[in-house]
């Protein structure tokens, strides 16, 4: 990783943090991230995340080790020196200010014109379509309209780098993948570098140029999102990242390429070894659900076969979600496309279920 | 059609309007509310709105003159009280009525206190007046006497003057008595109450409305017998003054009886000697020369005055104004002034003191806020009077604080501060005492600002200092706002701790109140300081409404 502390923009350098002294909430975190970049930081709560987020923004310090912002490193200046926008959780707009004067705010810390002010202000405003609601107050505004706000304030005095600290949380489900596309438009627009706080994981891959999957402290996959959902590196990011069917077993070889695993109950698959090394490793294979095909004649040659018990059946529009038992698991689940030639699959009914050995990777079993 | 374009009232389903179908559905449910504050508000309504509005009520009411000395009041009207002359013989006459009546009802001492407080020295004129007035018509009593015995005769004077069915009754009353009493039987039964004779009130009115007055005083005195007590002396100075007014024609349609006795008097009367009742007054004090005192007397015969208000206020009611109060006597102004001026000192120490800590306390982890907050809230376990006394013994002279800074070397031990008896020692002491009033609103302000916000500004690259001032700080403006009306109400009406650690120059209006209330018993001075009091801090309170608002008011 030290390459990167070269080229990056935004540098962690075995970064630590503990708040008690006793335990590390982030564990040795590095991670460069290049200017222009939108960098979207998903992992559960207390997974240290948001501390990482604090710490940029100067709210924390770091323990150990070295942030550096353009090169320099920010570990000793004061947040209002850092010139970072921010987006908060509930927005933070102040509720005794007016839309236009939550937006002059920074500006006017700036020493900026008032002439000047006021034009950046209406530009922020049009820019996240709020031009006419410069006189409300914030209380007078939807949950969307403040969220625009928030954001057209930590953009007004054109900061460099943005951060947002899980912002769509408090909206419903129509205005927030509206907000996503939005967000996304404007950060590539402006061509500002973004660091996207969340644990929503939809979010992360539909906004994200490269995702960061925190867990206890460290990351556990960067990676670009359609990287990370389908050749995930471990059995936490392969279960947090989508749904996923998980099948444990016991290697039994590895050879060009191809794990042969043993399930628990006696059958014989092959896999992708992703982290595992050798022959008497437990490991946890992971099917993705709509990668598992019900159609025998849509199966290529090599597809493995495999007995399964349908559970349930459920019905959810564009596609059908079936409950399986596949190798003693109950909780096998495939997802079918709605399509006119598709069978809709009754409890009880007996089947061969088949998937390819590549989409099928061998990952580490959780202890 | 939106239900807004539909014209008429909104109907219920079943056709009744809307409004009274929705009363109809809520009345139980407020009948219920109304059942369950009921003991408390009539509890409330005894004990503690109708005294206050009783109280109220005594800053302008003024009866006891007009009751005590009806006569007087009435005659003392068309008196000028700048000819430079007493009243003449008609008032003094009516007020030798009132008088002996008041004597009789132990009244005039009562009265006396009450116009002292208009004048000085009315207490003991009245006293004074009070033994001396019994005697004033006992030269025209001779004089009747020596022209006909019967005038001495109690059962006669009664006989005259009641009304004939009383005259009845109390034969009868007597005869029971006397079978009573030769049958050896306790007899408890109380004399008929009194009525007068209307034909004879018709011509001698003055001596109907005294005799009237002597007889309901008989009877109210352990229930006496008129018929057995010969009339008070001014009885005869009212038979005079009626004698010498009439013509012999109205005594001709009295009775027989009434006339028997009537007619030579009234023949008599024009040849007896003349009683000079303003010298008698004069004899019994001078006062009773000058038109002050008289004048005093009219301008608060009235049963309504703003006396009492005026004198709230430095102003005194006299006969010819409202004028001020001389110099020495002003205190009022000053020490609503005063309380005024230190409330709102103490009002600003503790937003100084306050503020801080109930910052700290927000923004501490919660194990050590709680633990801030009990020593906050400890002060509040202690009696007031225990932390009060306890200020005694820090700042007095020969304190600990003191001995602390002599110790120290930064005051000499010939200049040890006064810090005690002083509106300083009132201050320091109210503040610590109503600090935490001050604390918890703020506090509780304090604890709903996000921390977030402060973050946001500091983001957008505001100081500590500008995140503060300009987010942080305008947010706790209802907190702040909170606990100044809280400490400020308070403070304006504190009692015990300006009584205990005040000395003279740190006393509050309320000390004064107080003192009206116990000690000078000027209730009615009392009370309009006490009104005055309530509609100052009323008119804070909506000026504060007009300004800031008081819906942005949070006790938390």
């Amino acid at each position: 990783m030290t390459a990167a502390t070269d080229n990056g923009f935004v540098v962690f350098d075995r970064v630590q943090k503990s708040y008690d002294g006793e335990t590390l909430v982030v564990k040795d975190l590095n991670l460069s991230i290049g200017k222009g970049e939108f960098l979207t930081m998903l992992g559960p709560s207390g997974s240290g995340k948001t501390t990482c987020l604090m710490m940029l923004a100067g709210f924390e310090t770091a323990t150990h080790g070295e942030i550096l912002l353009d090169g320099k490193p920010i570990n000793n200046i004061p947040p209002h020196k850092r010139g970072i926008g921010m987006v908060f959780q509930n927005y933070a707009l102040f509720p005794h200010m007016t839309v236009a004067e939550n937006l002059a705010f920074p500006l006017e810390v700036r020493k900026f014109g008032k002439s000047e002010r006021e034009e950046k202000v209406q530009r922020a405003l049009e820019m996240v379509q709020m031009g006419a609601f410069g006189g409300r107050r914030p209380a007078q505004l939807s949950g969307g309209q403040q969220q625009r706000i928030a954001l057209a304030r930590a953009l007004v005095f054109e900061p460099e780098l943005v951060l947002m600290d899980e912002p769509l949380g408090a909206l419903d489900k129509q205005l927030r993948e509206h907000m996503q596309f939005e967000i996304t438009r404007l950060a590539h627009n402006l061509g500002i570098t973004t660091v996207y706080v969340t644990h929503d994981q939809t979010e992360a891959l539909t906004m994200s140029d490269r995702v960061a999957v925190f867990n206890d402290g460290r990351i556990q996959q960067l990676a670009a999102p359609d990287v990370l959902y389908e050749e995930p590196v471990n059995s936490f990011v392969a279960q947090f990242i989508g749904e996923n069917n998980t099948l444990l077993g016991t290697v039994t070889e590895i050879k060009g390429g191809v794990a042969v695993v043993r399930l628990d109950d006696g059958e014989l698959i092959d896999a992708k070894p992703v982290n595992v090394t050798k022959p008497g490793d437990r490991t946890l294979v992971s099917i993705r659900p709509e990668r598992v095909e019900i159609n025998k004649e849509r199966l290529s040659p090599n597809a493995h076969l495999i007995h399964a018990e349908v559970l349930e059946f459920i019905y959810m529009g564009d596609i059908y979600r079936t409950r399986l038992r596949v190798a003693g698991n109950d909780d096998f689940v495939i997802k079918t496309r709605n399509a006119p030639d598709q069978r809709r699959l009754k409890p009880g009914e007996h089947i061969e279920i088949g998937w390819l050995p590549e989409d099928c990777r061998a990952l580490d079993a959780p202890a | 059609m939106t239900e807004a374009t539909r014209t008429g009232p909104m109907l219920a389903a079943d056709g009744t309007p809307l409004k009274r179908s929705l009363q109809r559905a809520l009345r139980a449910q407020k009948l219920r509310a109304l059942m369950l504050i009921a003991p408390l508000l009539a509890f409330i309504l005894v004990t503690f709105v109708a005294p206050i509005a009783d109280m109220l009520f005594r800053s302008v009411e003024n009866q006891i003159v007009s009751d005590t000395l009806p006569r007087t009041a009435q005659a003392i009207r068309g008196w000028d009280h700048n000819s430079g002359e007493p009243p003449g013989d008609d008032v003094l006459a009516a007020f030798t009525i009132d008088m002996i009546a008041a004597v009789e009802r132990k009244q005039h001492t009562r009265l006396g206190t009450r116009l002292n407080y208009e004048q000085n020295g009315l207490s003991s004129l009245f006293r004074k007046t009070g033994r001396g007035v019994a005697d004033i018509g006992e030269t025209y009593r001779d004089q009747f006497a020596a022209l006909d015995p019967a005038w001495k005769d109690a059962g006669i004077w009664a006989n005259l003057f009641a009304d004939p069915s009383w005259r009845a009754d109390h034969d009868a009353w007597e005869a029971a008595r006397a079978a009573a009493r030769t049958a050896g039987r306790p007899f408890a039964e109380p004399v008929p109450a009194f009525r007068l004779n209307d034909d004879l009130a018709d011509v001698l009115p003055e001596t109907a409305d005294a005799y009237l007055d002597f007889a309901r005083a008989v009877q109210g005195n352990r229930n006496g017998d008129p018929a057995a007590r010969a009339p008070w002396p001014p009885v005869y100075l009212a038979l005079y003054r009626d004698l010498t007014a009439i013509g012999v024609g109205r005594i001709a349609t009295l009775d027989a009886e009434a006339q028997a006795l009537l007619d030579p008097a009234h023949y008599a009367v024009r040849s007896f000697e003349r009683a000079d009742l303003a010298a008698i007054y004069r004899d019994i004090d001078r006062a009773w020369g000058q038109p002050t005192v008289w004048a005093t007397i009219q301008t608060f015969s009235p049963a309504y005055t703003p006396g009492y208000f005026l004198t709230a206020v430095d102003l005194k009611q006299t006969p010819d104004g409202i004028v001020s109060q001389p110099a020495d006597q002003k205190i009022y102004i000053m020490l609503f002034q005063r309380t005024l001026v230190m409330s709102l000192a103490i009002m600003a120490a503790c937003v100084l003191l306050g503020y801080p800590i109930a910052f700290l306390l927000a923004n501490l982890p919660l194990r050590t806020s709680n633990l801030l907050l009990i020593l906050v809230l400890l002060p509040f376990w202690t009696s007031l009077l225990v932390r009060t006394s306890a200020w005694k013994v820090l700042l007095q002279q020969q304190g600990v604080i003191n001995d602390i800074l002599v110790w120290i070397g930064i005051v000499d031990n010939a200049g040890r501060l006064i810090l005690i008896n002083n509106q300083t020692g009132t201050i320091i002491a109210m503040t610590h005492i109503l600090l935490p009033f001050m604390i918890l609103p703020l506090y509780s302000v304090m604890k709903t600002i996000p921390p977030s916000y402060v973050r946001a500004a500091k983001s957008l690259g505001a100081t500590n200092w500008t995140a503060f001032w300009r987010v942080y700080f305008p947010q706790s403006v209802p907190g702040i706002g909170a606990g100044c009306i809280l400490v400020f109400i308070l403070a304006i009406g504190y009692y015990i701790t300006p009584e205990l650690v005040g000395g003279t120059s740190g006393t509050f209006i309320s000390n004064r109140i107080a003192y009206h209330i116990s000690s000078s018993l000027n209730w009615g001075l009392a009370a309009a300081l006490g009104t005055i009091l309530l509609a100052v801090v009323l008119a804070l309170y909506w000026t504060y409404d007009r300004l800031v608002g008081i819906d942005k008011v949070n006790l938390g």
